[in-house]
C-alpha cells in the first residue's frame, strides 16, 4: 500500500465528521444550496469534498462503486485505509462515485423498494463546477424556488417521478457540494 | 400565587445522593464484594450475563451491586456497557459438541454415551428452608469424580442417524445481529434465536409454558440438556489460522418434537433450540420451546393463531430493556398531552350538553 | 466521561444514523429503520432523540433540551447535561439562541429560523399502530399508499363525538405521499410542522428515523365538512398575558380553582422580562 493511502484522513475525526456531515446534511435538506466541507484531502482525481463525504458516511457496512477515472489503485487503497468500505459493482453499491458520464448507466444503481425506499444507492458525482444556476428546483427544503447546474436535467426528471423511490446525488466540486433528493422536482 | 418550578437540577443531584445511600443500607453490615456476588449468586450473574449479552461474571456482579438487585435494571447496565465497547472481530461457530458437561440429561433415552449427569441442580431438592444458611458455615465438600474427557455426542445426533429427525441444513452464511442492523420481519432463524436468548426469561417462560398448555401445542421432549463449559475460538487474521482465546460456560437443550409428517415432509421428529450463556436451564429449555412454536411456516405447520407462533408478537416484545423503559416512560410529565385532551373532552362534553338541551327544547 | 466519544456514541454508530438522517430527509416523512444503539438511558426516555442529536452535533453548537415546553423539567435536565458532559457543548434555554433543540411534546411558540434544528423524541413513530398493530402490515399500507383506514378512524370519531377525538400525535400528510405521526404535540402545534427549520425524528426503541426539510408542505389530516382545528385552552397566560401560546393548567388550590400558564417557559420568561403581565403579576 502506498503511503499516500496512510494520508488525507480527518485530524480529529469525531469533530470533523460532525462538521463535515453538518454540511452534508444541510445541502440534502435543502437542494439547491451549496455548503463547504473540508478536512479530508484524498488522492488525485478525488475532490476534497468527496473525499469528506466518504470519510463522513462510509464504513465496511457500505459497499462503493468507484466509476471510470476514479476508480484507481490510489483512490481504491485510500477508501480501504480511512474507511474499510468494501468496493462492489454499480447495482450493489449504497454509494457511487465519479463524474457523471463515468457513472453511466445511470439507471443500473438500487432506487430502493416500495416498502424499503431508503434502500437507494446515493451517488456522489463530481462535477466541473458547481453554481446556483441553470436548472430550477421545486420541493421540500425549497421555499420557493431554487437553482443549481445539473449535470443531466431528463435524468433529473426521470428519477424526481420515480418517488418515493429513486437514486440521491450529493454533487461535488473542490469544497464545495451541493444535493439533488429524489424529493426534488426539476425543471 | 404561582412561580414557575425551577430546580430540576438539584432534585437530580439529590435523589441520585439518596439513591446511593440506600443501595449501602445500613453501613454496620459490611458491603457485598464483587467476588462475593460472582461466586455466591452466581445464577443472578447468569441471567445478567444472558439477558444482556455480555460474558463477563464480573461486571455482571458489578451491576447486581450498583443496580441493588434488581436484575433488569443490571440488565439494562451491561447492555448500556456493552455498546460502547469495539468489536474486534467474530469468534467461530461454536462447537458445544466438546463441551465439558458438568450436567447432561436426556427425556428421551434412558442411557447414552456420555451419560446422564445429574450435576448441580436444585431439582431433587426439597424447597425447604435452609436455617443453617442463616448462620455463616462451612460446606461438606461434594464428591468428586474423574472429568470425561472425550467428546459427548449429542442425543439428537443418533436419532440424526435413522433419519428420525428432521436434519437442519448447514450453512456457511454469516448470521444477522440485532445489535447491529435493525430488525426486520419476517425474521430468519439465527435472528430470532438471537432475539430469544437475549429476551427476558419471564417472557420466554411465559410463551413456552403458553404452547404447552395448548396455544400451539408441539409435545416436546427434552432430548437433551447440557450444561458445561466450551471452548471459544477466534479466526486471528494476522496470525492465519484460529486459536482458542477462552472458555465460556453455557447451557444448551434441544427438544424432540413430535411431528407428524406434512404435505412436504415424511414422517419425522423434529427440534426446537435454546442455547443460553451461563447455567440457564429453565431459560434454555423454554427457548427450544418457543423456537419451535415459532418454526411453523418452515415446517408447513398451520397458523394456529397462538401467541407463541406470531414471531412479530414474540421479537417485538420479548426484550425486558425496551419494555421496561418504554412502560415506565409514562410516568415522565404528560402535560401538554393531557391537557389537549382535557380541552377536547369540555369541549365535547359542552356540545353533548348543548345538543340535549336542543332536543329537549 | 473523557473515556467516551465526542457526544458518546461511536464513529461508526454515528455514520450510520448520519445515513438514516440522510435518506429520511431524501423521503420527507418516510420512516427509516435503523440499528438503534442502547443508550445509558432507559428506552421512551428520548433514545431516538438522543442518537439523533448525538450524530448531528458539532462542537459549535448551542444545545436546547425542552420537555412538554419546558427546559427544567428533570427529563430534560439530564438529556442537557448529558450532552454538556458527553459533548462539551454550549447549552442554553433560550430559544433563539439555540442552534439544535431537542424536544419532547412541543413546538417551542417563538417561530424556528433557516440554520436550526429540531430533534424530535418520538415513542411510537407509526401513525397507523394503534389501528394495525403489526409492523408487516402497516409498511405495506405505507408502500401502497393505502392511507383509507386512518380516516375511517377518524371519521368514526365524529360519528361518535361529533368531533375528531385526537387531541395530539395528531396525523399529518407530508407532501402528498406519507401520513407521518408528529410526535405527540398537541395538535396545537401542527400549522408549526411547516417550518424554515429542518426537523428530525427519532425513535430510539422502534429503531425509526424521519425528517421533514424545510417548508416542507404538511397536512393535519381533516374532511371538508370537519376541518383541522388547532385549539387550545380559551385563556390567556396569567403570568404573561400571551393568549396565542399554548398553556398548561395548574390546580392552586384544595378547592380545585386552576390557573393557566405558558407551556414554553421560555417564551413566558421572555415576555415578561420585556414588560408583559398576566393577571397574576399585574395584581401584585
Amino acid at each position: 500500500m502506498a503511503s499516500e493511502a496512510l494520508t488525507g484522513g480527518f485530524a480529529n475525526a469525531p469533530h470533523a465528521a460532525a462538521i463535515a456531515f453538518r454540511g452534508a446534511m444541510r445541502a440534502m435538506a435543502m437542494p439547491g444550496v451549496i455548503e463547504h466541507i473540508e478536512g479530508a484531502a484524498g488522492p488525485a482525481p478525488l475532490s476534497p469534498a468527496a473525499s469528506a463525504l466518504l470519510l463522513t458516511l462510509c464504513d465496511p457496512e457500505t459497499p462503493i462503486y468507484l466509476a471510470g477515472i476514479h476508480d484507481t489503485a490510489a483512490v481504491r487503497d485510500w477508501i480501504t485505509f480511512h474507511t474499510g468500505a468494501p468496493l462492489t459493482d454499480r447495482a450493489r453499491a449504497m454509494f457511487a462515485l465519479g463524474t457523471w458520464d463515468a457513472l453511466a448507466p445511470h439507471d443500473a444503481y438500487a432506487i430502493g423498494t416500495s416498502e424499503y425506499p431508503d434502500r437507494a444507492a446515493t451517488l456522489i458525482v463530481e462535477m466541473p463546477a458547481l453554481t446556483a444556476e441553470g436548472a430550477r428546483l421545486t420541493g421540500p427544503g425549497i421555499e420557493k424556488e431554487a437553482a443549481l447546474n445539473l449535470p443531466d436535467i431528463p435524468f433529473c426528471q426521470a428519477n424526481a417521478a420515480l418517488y418515493p423511490l429513486g437514486v440521491d446525488l450529493f454533487l461535488t466540486h473542490g469544497n464545495a457540494v451541493a444535493a439533488l433528493p429524489r424529493s426534488t422536482k426539476v425543471r | 400565587m404561582y412561580v414557575a418550578v425551577k430546580g430540576g437540577e438539584r432534585a437530580i443531584d439529590n435523589a441520585h445522593a439518596l439513591l446511593a445511600e440506600k443501595r449501602r443500607g445500613d453501613t454496620a453490615i459490611a458491603e457485598l464484594s464483587i467476588a462475593q456476588i460472582r461466586e455466591q449468586l452466581s445464577l443472578a450473574v447468569n441471567r445478567v450475563m444472558a439477558e444482556g449479552s455480555l460474558y463477563d461474571p464480573d461486571l455482571a456482579a458489578l451491576a447486581i451491586k450498583q443496580a441493588q438487585g434488581d436484575l433488569i435494571e443490571a440488565i439494562f447496565l451491561i447492555r448500556a456497557y456493552r455498546t460502547t465497547l469495539p468489536r474486534f472481530g467474530a469468534s467461530e461457530p461454536m462447537d458445544t459438541g466438546k463441551m465439558a458437561c458438568t450436567r447432561r440429561v436426556s427425556a428421551t433415552f434412558k442411557d447414552a454415551p456420555g451419560g446422564q449427569v445429574l450435576g448441580p441442580t436444585f431439582d431433587y431438592t426439597h424447597r425447604l428452608l435452609d436455617f443453617k444458611l442463616m448462620a455463616e458455615g462451612d460446606v461438606a465438600e461434594a464428591e468428586t469424580g474423574t472429568p470425561r474427557r472425550e467428546p459427548t455426542p449429542h442425543i439428537t445426533e443418533f436419532l440424526n442417524a435413522e433419519g428420525l429427525i428432521q436434519q437442519e441444513a448447514p450453512s456457511d452464511e454469516t448470521p444477522g445481529d440485532l445489535t447491529r442492523e435493525p430488525l426486520e420481519l419476517p425474521a430468519a432463524r439465527p435472528l430470532r434465536l438471537q432475539s430469544l436468548t437475549r429476551g427476558d426469561e419471564g417472557f420466554i417462560l411465559g410463551m413456552a409454558y403458553s404452547t404447552q398448555r395448548g396455544y400451539a401445542r408441539n409435545h416436546a421432549f427434552v432430548g437433551e440438556l447440557r450444561i458445561g463449559s466450551v471452548p471459544v475460538e477466534m479466526d486471528i487474521p494476522e496470525l492465519g489460522f484460529s486459536i482458542e482465546i477462552g472458555e465460556i460456560e453455557v447451557s444448551e437443550c434441544e427438544t424432540v418434537n413430535q411431528f407428524k409428517g406434512s404435505k412436504s415432509e415424511p414422517p419425522q421428529f423434529t427440534r426446537g433450540y435454546g442455547l443460553i450463556f451461563g447455567q440457564s436451564e429453565r431459560k434454555a429449555i423454554s427457548m427450544a420451546l418457543v423456537d419451535r412454536a415459532l418454526r411453523w411456516k418452515e415446517l408447513g405447520e398451520d397458523d394456529m393463531g397462538a401467541p407463541a407462533q406470531d414471531e412479530e408478537f414474540v421479537l417485538y416484545h420479548a426484550d425486558n430493556i425496551q419494555a421496561t423503559g418504554f412502560l415506565e416512560h409514562i410516568k415522565l410529565p404528560h402535560y401538554v398531552d393531557f391537557q389537549a385532551e382535557l380541552e377536547l373532552v369540555r369541549k365535547m362534553r359542552a356540545e353533548a350538553q348543548t345538543g340535549l338541551q336542543e332536543a329537549a327544547e | 466521561m473523557n473515556s467516551y466519544n465526542f457526544a458518546y456514541l461511536d464513529e461508526q454508530t454515528k455514520r450510520m444514523i448520519r445515513r438514516a438522517i440522510l435518506k429520511g430527509l431524501a423521503v420527507p416523512g418516510y420512516q427509516v429503520p435503523f440499528a438503534s444503539r442502547e443508550m445509558p438511558m432507559p428506552y421512551g426516555w428520548g433514545t431516538g432523540g438522543v442518537q439523533v442529536s448525538a450524530a448531528i452535533m458539532t462542537p459549535a453548537d448551542r444545545f436546547k433540551v425542552i420537555d412538554q415546553g419546558s427546559d427544567d423539567t428533570t427529563n430534560a435536565v439530564s438529556i442537557r447535561r448529558f450532552f454538556e458532559r458527553t459533548a462539551g457543548v454550549e447549552v442554553t434555554e433560550t430559544t433563539t439562541e439555540a442552534t439544535v433543540i431537542q424536544t419532547r411534546h412541543r413546538i417551542p411558540e417563538m417561530p424556528l429560523t433557516s440554520g436550526q434544528i429540531l430533534v424530535y423524541q418520538v415513542p411510537i413513530p407509526e401513525p397507523l399502530r394503534f389501528l394495525e398493530p403489526s409492523e408487516v402490515e402497516t409498511r405495506k399500507m405505507h408502500s401502497l399508499e393505502e392511507y383509507g383506514l386512518m380516516h375511517v378512524k377518524l371519521y368514526e370519531d365524529i360519528s361518535q363525538h361529533g368531533a375528531i377525538a385526537t387531541a395530539y400525535a395528531y396525523p399529518v400528510k407530508v407532501e402528498g405521499r406519507y401520513v407521518m405521526d408528529p410526535s405527540p404535540i398537541p395538535k396545537f402545534d401542527n400549522p408549526k410542522l411547516e417550518s424554515p427549520a429542518i426537523q428530525l425524528f427519532g425513535a430510539g426503541r422502534e429503531q425509526r428515523i424521519y425528517a421533514l426539510p424545510p417548508h416542507t408542505r404538511v397536512v393535519s389530516l381533516d374532511f371538508e365538512d370537519f376541518p383541522f382545528e388547532a385549539n387550545k385552552a380559551d385563556a390567556a397566560c396569567e403570568l404573561c398575558a400571551a393568549d396565542t401560546s399554548y398553556l398548561d393548567e395548574v390546580i392552586m388550590d384544595d378547592a380545585g380553582h386552576r390557573m393557566f400558564v405558558c407551556s414554553d417557559t421560555d417564551f413566558c420568561a421572555s415576555r415578561r422580562a420585556a414588560g408583559h403581565a398576566g393577571i397574576q403579576e399585574a395584581a401584585i
